[in-house]
């Protein structure tokens, strides 16, 4: 837990800045199939792993790289990931959507929506049966919140008492469909159902987000069940980088600069004399520097491999040639 | 002639089987902005009482479907993604395909339910690049591959209107395909078709490998008279047209994009040699057992069967007699 705001800073410009150089490397080609971008969200991800310990465990999503840098992954490792490098967090096996790094508690992005609530839920349980007294956090969208797993695991978490922060990062839509569209009832009420504490928290204020999660992660690690957080955001960006190919009409323009005005970047960098601030910018641009670089350097994987750790046992499957 | 593309192909199937029939209606996840560039132009021309935008809950909408269908409607779900064929892997197979058996009779469950974009789409990696077609032709589910623009038009169409649960895999590798199509029109379940006659190997190819079949069939043409059949139907098969074009060439080879262990390519061969006596051993070009399509390109495409395979597939074949 950190109560620092300079940090807090630094996680989410760090976050910022990575998804635009990202987004430069979808444009040249150099990452393969686009990316889901986290900007305009990076106030959830830095707020609540901010209130986490290094050995909390936590699930991303399909718009996962704010989830595991926040949790302490390698910026340029995770940079290679995306441009499927063997110096990648997963060898370059895994891409935007599987990144995952286990050394520092994350479990994985996951591409299924509403997959990884349950997956993070038995994985804390088993840790603290061991006695370890770790929490974690799963992060989800509106979307998920009408996926019966999703639900599921919330039962399954009240039920067992296991302490997993369900975040919802609300940002109004689900691609293209609005919340209103497709949620009965309300996202609380749905932790309210299974005996869950909900708390909804302003996604665009990082100290916001942190403090709401740090009251939650206090009371999990005394002994207490799963709570929600419910914080309202905003996707300054395209769902989906193929929208900048493709335009999807479904949020008016008002909207959208309504949206984008509210900057959890410019909103915690306010916090921060400008000096310190700018020397954070620089900081972080010349981690991102050399990043790409690293990224751009790495060898790509030999095809020879290509089903290297198919099977944890050692088993080797037939190849599919003729 | 007009040009068709694959894409606008089933949009047009959607279009016309609306027009119709008034109990077509279309279930998906944002299909009225049509996202996946299938369902354009729809919402426009049906309303959203017929192009229903639905909440994240597949397995939900794909019940609803078949609750739809007892009552007497024609659904048909388009889904983001093959993988979450898996997801309802339950609702398809444990509830829509077992009713009419399980009631005695009592009712039908003419869903069709659509894959736009089946297989690797190269970039999208292990959770969005699977090709279940061979799951649903084991538990007996019909099961088409449209291999053209002509084809998805007219295996959709049959799709829609037969009285059973159908699923339809459009591959990603086929989908920006063009063809002139003068008069697009139904074409029958569970029949093939011969793309290029030859005397020396019958080659089956499922969907977007069609193409590839037929150009290696062109790079080898002097060397090999390679003959491609295109099944189409997965399920149920033509095994009278494939043994007609095996029992000429009398040499087999198979190229499919599932897995190999229990895969389609397997029946495929199984039932040709339960037939025909062959000249030589059968061959076939998969994805490797349990395959997981990994993120790096080079690495997708290795694990995916591609022309060298086939080509090397092909030449043993006939040299082994
Ligand atoms: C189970 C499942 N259904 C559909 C999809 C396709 N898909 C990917 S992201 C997405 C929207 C998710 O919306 P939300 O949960 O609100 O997250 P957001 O994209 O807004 O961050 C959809 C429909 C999927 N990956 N998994
Ligand atoms: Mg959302």
């Amino acid at each position: 837990m950190t109560h620092d705001p300079v940090r807090l800073y630094r996680t989410v410009r760090l976050i910022r800045r990575f998804e635009e150089r990202a987004i430069e490397l979808v444009r040249a080609g150099e990452i393969v199939g686009g990316i889901h971008p986290y900007l305009g969200q990076e106030g959830i991800a830095a707020g609540v792993c901010a209130a986490l310990r290094d050995d909390d465990l936590v699930t991303g999503t399909h718009r996962g790289h704010g989830h595991v840098l926040a949790k302490g992954a390698d910026p340029a490792r995770m940079l290679a990931e995306l441009c499927g490098r063997v110096t990648g967090l997963n060898r370059g096996r895994g891409g935007s959507m599987h990144a995952a790094d286990f050394g520092v508690g994350v479990l994985g992005a996951n591409a299924i929506v509403g997959a990884a609530g349950a997956i993070l839920t038995g994985a804390v349980w088993a840790r603290r049966r061991r006695g370890d007294d770790i929490v974690g956090a799963t992060f989800f969208g509106d979307g998920a919140v009408n996926e019966g797993m999703l639900l599921e695991a919330f039962n399954l978490a009240a039920l067992w008492r296991v302490p997993v922060l369900f975040v919802c990062e609300n940002n109004g839509y689900a691609t293209t469909m609005p919340v209103a569209g497709a949620v009965a009832g309300t996202i609380g009420g749905r932790a309210a159902a299974f005996g869950m504490p909900a708390t909804v928290v302003d996604g665009q204020d990082p100290e916001e987000v942190r403090d709401a999660t740090a009251a939650a992660v206090t009371r999990m690690r005394a002994g207490g069940g799963p709570e929600l957080v419910e914080a309202h955001t905003y996707r300054f960006d395209a769902h989906h980088t193929f929208e900048h190919v493709v335009r999807l009409d479904y949020r008016p323009p008002a909207e959208v600069a309504r949206g984008r005005a509210r900057d959890p970047v410019a909103i915690q960098g306010a916090r921060l004399p400008r000096s310190v601030r700018d020397a954070v910018d620089a900081e972080v641009e010349a981690t991102l520097a050399a990043a790409v670089e690293y990224a751009l350097a790495s060898p790509a994987p030999d095809p020879a491999g290509a089903l290297e750790h198919l099977y944890a046992s050692g088993l080797t499957a037939r190849t599919g040639g003729g | 002639m007009p040009r068709l593309s694959y894409r606008r192909a089933l949009t047009r199937a959607l279009a016309d089987e609306m027009t119709r029939d008034e109990s077509v209606f279309l279930l998906g996840e944002d299909i009225r902005v049509a996202a996946a560039n299938v369902t354009s132009g729809l919402l426009k021309r049906f309303g959203p009482e017929r192009v229903v935008d639905t909440p994240l809950s597949e397995q939900a909408f794909t019940s609803f479907a078949t609750g739809a269908a007892l009552a007497g409607l024609r659904p048909v779900i388009e889904f983001q993604i093959p993988s979450l064929l898996f997801l309802v892997f339950e609702q398809i197979v444990n509830h829509a395909h077992k009713f009419p058996l399980m009631t005695g009779g009592q009712c039908a469950v003419p869903v069709t339910y659509l894959v736009p974009g089946s297989g690797s789409r190269t970039g999208w990696a292990g959770q969005h690049s699977d090709h279940p077609y061979s799951l649903f032709a084991h538990v007996g589910v019909t099961t088409v591959v449209p291999a053209t623009p002509a084809d998805a038009y007219g295996l959709l169409v049959s799709a829609i209107r037969c009285d059973d649960p159908v699923v339809v895999f459009a591959p990603a590798g086929a989908m920006d395909l063009r063809a002139d199509v003068a008069d697009p029109a139904p074409v029958p379940l569970g029949r093939g078709v011969v793309r290029r006659a030859g005397t020396d190997v019958t080659v089956v190819a499922v969907g977007h490998l069609v193409h590839d079949a037929l150009a290696v069939a062109g790079d080898l043409a002097g060397q090999v008279s390679v003959e491609v059949f295109d099944p189409r139907t997965l399920y149920p098969f033509d095994w009278d047209g494939l043994v007609e074009s095996v029992s000429r060439t009398g040499r087999l080879v198979v190229v499919d994009d599932s897995n190999r262990s229990c895969g389609i390519a397997g029946e495929i061969i199984a039932t040709v040699v339960e037939r025909v006596r062959l000249l030589a051993p059968p061959r076939r070009v998969t994805r490797p057992d349990g395959a997981v399509l990994p993120f790096a390109p080079a690495l997708d495409r290795a694990v995916q069967p591609g022309r060298d395979q086939l080509t090397a597939a092909i030449q043993l074949t006939v040299k082994d007699g």
